[in-house]
């Protein structure tokens, strides 16, 4: 089994990460490691720096992580996650400017194939592109 | 590398049988089957003015390929011919769970 690049959730909602996950397994297959986090550590809406990160090194692969978002603070703590990795994983990891959950799917569809990190954040952006 | 491309196109047309078309699920399935083969591969419903790469998930699941609909695919390199047979079984067998 080749290695895929693998894929993070992460959402204001625990649930919306949850269900996101459970549509990439149940939609692309268990070849594709993916993690999720939602949700501040209160239980409330929000998303948080150190559960990204876990969800981050959960997901790790050796060809990167892709990272699927929704709103805003979801992006800038994402972002700021990644800085906060160990210097040798900081460069492996991309934040995808996509719909969180098609995104999710069809970067997910893309790494199943064995494909680049850069590939998979192409294919996850092709939704955003005019 | 592989590529041994002779240039010979092969063909292929499968009825689409899935209940509700081409959505997400075999969309999703096709892609990663396409995929398993180094061939150039397009697909189209039959007769549409463009042929989309079969190995795109967003363009397929944008295909909107409807229930009933005959599906042209064509594909040249290497494995040209398995990869068009492998994806005609898909289509017709209706996407079993777990092919792909």
């Amino acid at each position: 089994m080749t290695d895929t690049v693998g894929i993070v959730i992460v959402s204001h909602s625990s649930d919306i990460a949850k269900g996101t996950a459970d549509m990439v397994r149940q939609m692309v297959g268990s070849e594709v490691k993916v993690a999720f986090c939602g949700g501040n550590p209160d239980g409330g809406l929000g998303t948080s720096v150190p559960l990204i990160i876990d969800a981050i090194n959960a997901a790790w692969s050796p060809k990167g992580v892709a990272v699927l978002v929704d709103l805003g603070g979801a992006e800038t703590n994402s972002e700021m996650a990644v800085e906060m990795l160990e210097p040798a994983r900081r460069d492996l990891v991309v934040v995808c400017n996509a719909p969180i959950v098609e995104g999710a799917v069809m970067a997910a569809t893309e790494a199943a194939g064995g494909s680049t990190l850069a590939q998979v954040k192409a294919v996850a952006e092709e939704l955003s592109a005019d | 590398m592989l590529d041994r491309a002779d240039g010979q196109i092969f063909t292929g047309n499968v009825r689409l049988v899935h209940a509700v078309g081409m959505h997400a699920r075999p969309a999703v399935k096709l892609t990663k089957l396409a995929k398993k083969f180094q061939a150039q591969i397009s697909v189209r419903v039959a007769g549409a003015p463009e042929w989309i790469n079969a190995k795109s998930v967003a363009k397929i699941m944008a295909m909107r390929a409807a229930h009933g609909s005959t599906i042209e695919i064509k594909a040249s390199g290497s494995d040209a011919e398995a990869a068009v047979a492998a994806l005609v079984d898909l289509i017709a067998s209706d996407f079993p769970d777990g092919a792909g």
